[in-house]
């Protein structure tokens, strides 16, 4: 399969390991992997912020630029979902390339029917399901049949897992005070799981969640799960 | 209804510090959560029913005009006088009428938001007249001069000490216990006998029956239907999205509603009246139909389905945010997500521009709606009007500038180049501790990744180099 590799502006810049592992885990898998050179920004953030004309000419350029892969593939839910859901009155028709664009775990698990990528990872491990990827892309279980097939990876349950980290954009900015206390509650609930890796598939979750744990000082790391599944 | 102009950030900021009430609250919503997960997952049909009752609404919402005529023909064949309120002011004015007419210099209340979105109470207490709320916390609110935080929970951030200490202060000196059944005890003898004397009642309505002018209110305690049997006289005060166009519609919404709100498969009282009986409860029956913003609200395409809300605040207890900020950072006697999308509606973006940023977007009360709003689709919506409507200059810029940045894949590579230089004298040891404003909000709490040395698609991307 001719896969078009979808980084997003936040794992291009910051988490590029992230995006790495998930050009990494497709190759392993036999499909060609592009990273098409004109891609910048899906414009979640400008839609979320009141700004949605403004990202209309960012949704033209991304079909524009993978509307002709087989599959899209992207280490992040928040981006795809955004892709999905408001693409389509955005641009003003459902171009058929929306429905081909997933978050990695979801296009192994759903679209490939794979849950064992031939990962080990030795370490003890909690997974904190993103909003988006429960209640937009509705991923499901995807991330954690992953997860159980990875060789000497101890999962440990997180309390409260469904609950927001407290990120949402701008909202951690304008609101930052409900979003750090918001934030406070989720790095308790990692910590008291005694996890030494919180895992997620959003790069933006994990900028809030590695940045509360990293404020706190203690040993609990955010690593993107698909620096996870392609670890050997 | 009016909201604070300082704005969600600033009234959540204070609520957040107070420790009581985030203790309160913490406990208070995750007991409703788990109550409500519970009953709702033993309905083989319950996205069925959601889907039904999200039709019968936007049914509603097509047709009112023809329902409502409907409704108020039902209505005085049955009995009943209907009038019909521009806004608060109309309808508070009818309600004082009816009182004066009565001479009475107090009336007995049904718990009811929709009397305290037109501020019924300070208006009849300008007119000489007391207005009695009697349902148990509603009570504990007035008694405190407090002020509701909750949908179906009022006194969701007061805990039974705090309601043993205000009882002693007002009206039972000499109780001395915080067991819950004892403060009980002491609201039901000091409003028995009001309720025994009472000329007018008022209440709310949870649905309204076009078809054959029913009245319906759903509660847990009884002291409604006390409301709305005794006295003689009887004001029931009602937003025009009320209705529902049949009698057999109730069928979807009387399950829906007690399972979404207090957990229960089926709450304790549930009272229908249609007009007057002779010798049987009210004599004498007003409806009041209260527009105020609603026929505003319904012209929005995507905004109108806030109007659909059967008030069981199920949003509310689902919410990371109204869990821990609690009701009044909201500023607004609808709070949590379904006030964040309806009360700007109702008053005006421009009078309530913070309210529709007062969410992560995590969609949580999307899925425990029982008739389907999407929230989270309307808070964009509002979020777009809010931009319009109040202008910031220094966002719009800084956004305008993100833009036009993404729109071409060498300037977002550049800017990360640029961002690499400039952020080197804040880097140690790999994070970022302080940024200046107005991202400080970020590092106040949080550390931050830096931009990587060198980024993905600089390393690894193929094709075009420019555009």
């Amino acid at each position: 399969m001719k896969i078009g590799l979808f980084a997003t502006c936040v794992a291009d810049t910051m988490f590029p390991e992230a995006a790495t592992a998930t050009a990494t885990i497709l190759r392993r898998l036999g499909h060609q992997v592009v990273v098409p050179r004109e891609q910048t920004c899906c414009g979640q953030m400008h839609m979320n912020s009141g700004y949605r004309r403004s990202a209309a000419p960012l949704a033209e350029r991304f079909v524009a630029t993978y509307g002709a892969f087989d599959a899209v593939v992207s280490p992040s839910s928040s981006c795809v979902g955004a892709i999905r859901q408001l693409y389509p009155e955005l641009l003003g028709i459902d171009h058929p390339v929306l429905e081909r664009t997933m978050e990695l775990s979801e296009f192994l698990v759903h679209r490939l029917g794979v849950e064992d990528v031939g990962a080990t990872y030795p370490h003890r491990v909690t997974y904190h399901p993103t909003c988006h990827s429960l209640r937009v892309t509705r991923i499901g279980d995807a991330p954690l049949r992953l997860l159980r097939n990875v060789r000497r990876l101890e999962l440990v349950e997180l309390p409260d897992a469904q609950e927001c980290c407290g990120f949402g954009g701008t909202f951690s900015i304008k609101n930052s005070e409900t979003s750090s206390a918001m934030l406070a509650d989720k790095c308790d609930a990692i910590e008291s799981t005694g996890a030494g890796i919180c895992t997620a598939v959003d790069g933006s979750c994990l900028l809030q969640i590695g940045g509360g744990l990293s404020r706190r000082g203690g040993d609990t790391r955010a690593v993107h799960l698909a620096e996870i599944l392609a670890s050997r | 209804m009016t909201v604070p102009a300082e704005g969600f950030p600033a009234a959540a900021s204070r609520e957040l510090r107070n420790r009581q009430l985030r203790r309160n609250l913490g406990q208070a919503t995750s007991t409703i959560r788990a109550k409500r997960a519970n009953v709702v997952a033993e309905v083989p049909d319950w996205e069925q029913l959601r889907a039904a009752g999200s039709a019968i609404k936007a049914d509603v919402m097509a047709n009112l005009d023809s329902y409502l005529l409907q409704f108020e023909q039902a209505l005085t064949a049955a009995g009943a006088t209907v009038h019909w309120a521009r806004d608060g002011a109309e309808a508070c004015a009818i309600v004082a009428q009816v009182a004066r007419a009565h001479g009475v210099s107090e009336v007995v209340k049904v718990k009811s938001l929709t009397t305290d979105e037109i501020a019924l109470n300070e208006s009849l207490g300008r007119e000489g007249i007391h207005a009695l709320e009697t349902d148990f916390a509603e009570l504990i609110l007035q008694l405190d001069g407090d002020w509701s935080s909750h949908i179906l929970v009022p006194a969701i951030h007061r805990n039974r000490t705090e309601i043993r200490n205000l009882f002693r202060r007002t009206i039972a000196p000499e109780i001395d216990s915080d067991d819950p059944a004892v403060l009980a005890e002491a609201a039901r003898r000091y409003l028995r006998e009001r309720f025994l004397s009472a000329e007018v009642g008022v209440s709310g309505a949870n649905f309204g029956v076009a078809e054959t002018g029913t009245l319906c209110v759903v509660e847990s305690e009884g002291n409604g239907r006390m409301c709305t049997t005794l006295p003689p006289v009887l004001v029931s005060i009602l937003g025009i999205e009320k209705l529902v166009p049949s009698f057999t519609d109730l069928e979807v919404f009387l399950q829906l509603l007690p399972r979404s709100s207090t957990g229960e498969r089926m709450n304790p009282y549930t009272s229908l009246w249609t007009g007057v009986s002779d010798g049987d409860g009210p004599q004498e029956l007003h409806v009041v139909l209260l527009d105020n913003g609603r026929t505003r609200v319904l012209r929005d395409e995507v905004g109108r389905q806030a109007l659909h809300c059967i008030r069981c605040s199920a949003c509310l207890n689902v919410c990371p945010v109204y869990s821990r900020t609690g009701g009044h950072a909201y500023g607004s006697v609808y709070p949590g997500p379904i006030g964040a999308i309806l009360t700007p509606q109702l008053i005006g973006i421009e009078n309530a521009p913070t309210l529709p940023f007062a969410s992560s977007l995590c969609g949580a009360c999307y899925d425990a709606c029982p008739v389907k709003i999407d929230i989270p689709r309307v808070l964009l919506h509002l979020r777009e009007q809010a931009v319009e409507a109040v202008d910031k200059p220094a966002e719009r810029l800084a956004m305008g500038a993100a833009a036009w940045v993404f729109r071409r894949s060498d300037r977002m590579r550049l800017v990360q180049r640029l961002m690499r230089v400039l952020q080197r004298p804040l880097v140690r040891d790999g994070r970022i501790r302080r940024l200046p404003r107005p991202l400080s909000a970020w590092t106040r709490t949080r550390d931050l990744r830096p931009v990587a040395e060198s980024s993905f698609v600089e390393r690894n991307g193929s094709g075009a180099a420019r555009r």
